[in-house]
């Protein structure tokens, strides 16, 4: 069973979609109870840092959040935004992010080249940069669906596990530990979203 | 690199698919969830519907269909057709639709789009240029299903929803629509000189090198198609289909 937050911020249909597809069961949340539970957990999210990280505080969701993460090392994957709230902080916000993954969130910046795009929007290749379970069997050829104008940036490399290249390389998936991001949108990635949930799920 | 998207652009009327010719003489094409599964099983980039008939009929999107259509599908999706407000947007996008496309509302309500943006984020609306020429050879803008003129110039209404905030545009010449024979070009070219944003260049899409025009002169980002995922060939029955992934990879 996969926990998925609800706290206001996404596309919580496709996700749960995706992975009945691949006959995982899911339970969509904002309930603190409910999450404290939870076996696994998936953070998504699509709009601004700040705002979702408003919504987590009101909801009162970072403590249970941190707490199984941290202590209790449940699997949790943040997709998209809710990858990059796994980090400290963003350029596109004030407030402090979740800090699970040592990171930061940057805009991306092309300041000569205007055939680069922001947001980097559409299908993109990634690289195996560390190995992980999470993308355990990918091949080169495996492309996913990215939508978004701010980049993270780890710290340290072991923390990087998929590299993809828009205007210079950046980390497309993260890990530390039992806690993983990946900036695409694996639910809307056909079979390759597949894998990486299936991947999740066995975790 | 960013890949160029091919977009099978899918037209609905009533709960079934149909295909236009100049957004005229609407044809039955099949099941819009059928052609989803067809589509997910070919992997194909993004998929866009437009309802024709809401915006003429001054009604509001078929949620019901939709989420339908939204439960089946494992790519990224877009939706046009009669939303004129931000309550009938926030309903697509809690479907599970990732993307709106606006036309006829940005024209009474351009505030519409940025009310969208800011929520949202501007990738999520799709702002639509229909052009076609007037009797002088003229190109104009056109919405409504092709039945209101506007009088400014294609590249004037690309800065203004640009400005409102959309996250793309997509071109589409009603003159080339539904015909086989190619893109015009240099109408996508004119947009992509004057806006910065992904351009989604429609309409005429009927082989390869149509595709590759577009792309590699016109320079857009995304090609959206119609006939030739729906036809086998020009003038030919009904069959779902999708360009070869090497055949695209080549463009």
């Amino acid at each position: 069973m996969i926990t998925i937050i609800n706290y206001g911020m996404g596309n919580l249909g496709s996700v749960q979609n995706m992975l009945k597809r691949i006959g995982v069961a899911t339970k969509i949340t904002s309930e603190i109870k409910e999450i404290e539970q939870a076996e696994k957990i998936l953070l998504p999210g699509v709009g601004a840092f700040d705002a979702a990280i408003q919504k987590i505080d009101e909801l009162n969701l970072r403590s249970v959040l941190v707490h199984k993460a941290v202590e209790q090392k449940v699997p949790f994957l943040g997709i998209c935004l809710g990858m990059q709230l796994l980090t400290r902080s963003s350029e596109e916000g004030v407030l402090k992010g979740l800090d699970l993954i040592p990171a930061q969130t940057i805009k991306f910046k092309f300041d000569n080249d205007p055939s680069l795009k922001i947001p980097h929007m559409g299908w993109n290749f990634v690289k195996q940069n560390n190995p992980s379970k999470l993308t355990k069997g990918f091949n080169e050829d495996y492309r996913f669906y990215f939508v978004h104008s701010y980049k993270v940036v780890c710290d340290k490399n072991e923390n990087s596990i998929l590299k993809t290249n828009h205007g210079g390389e950046f980390d497309s998936a993260i890990q530390k530990g039992n806690i993983f991001g990946a900036q695409f949108h694996p639910e809307k990635s056909h079979k390759y979203g597949m894998h990486l949930l299936t991947n999740f799920s066995k975790i | 690199m960013l890949l160029t998207r091919y977009i099978p652009c899918l037209l609905l009327k009533g709960a079934g698919l149909v295909k236009t010719i100049k957004f005229k003489n609407p044809k039955y094409v099949g099941d819009p969830i059928n052609t989803v599964r067809i589509f997910n099983e070919k992997e194909v980039d993004e998929l866009i519907f437009l309802d024709i008939e809401a915006t003429p009929q001054g009604r509001e999107p078929n949620y019901k269909l939709l989420s339908e259509i939204a439960d089946e599908c494992f790519m990224p999706l877009a939706y046009g057709g009669g939303i004129k407000t931000l309550e009938q947007a926030k309903k697509i996008f809690q479907i599970g639709i990732e993307k709106v496309v606006i036309n006829s509302a940005a024209h009474n309500n351009l505030k519409l789009i940025g009310d969208i943006a800011t929520i949202y984020g501007t990738q999520a609306v799709i702002g639509v240029i229909d052009v076609k020429k007037s009797l002088f050879g003229k190109q104009e803008v056109v919405s409504n299903s092709a039945n209101t003129k506007h009088k400014f110039t294609p590249e004037a209404w690309a800065k203004e929803l640009v400005k409102a905030g959309v996250g793309e545009i997509m071109v589409t010449s009603v003159d080339m629509e539904g015909t086989w024979e190619g893109i015009d070009v240099a109408l996508i070219k004119r947009i992509t000189d004057t806006v910065n944003v992904p351009v989604i260049a429609h309409g005429g899409a009927g082989n390869a090198e149509h595709l590759k025009n577009a792309v590699r002169s016109g320079g857009a980002s995304a090609v959206a198609m119609g006939s030739m995922v729906v036809y086998q060939k020009k003038d030919f029955g009904v069959l779902i289909n999708f360009p070869d992934k090497k055949v695209l990879e080549k463009i």
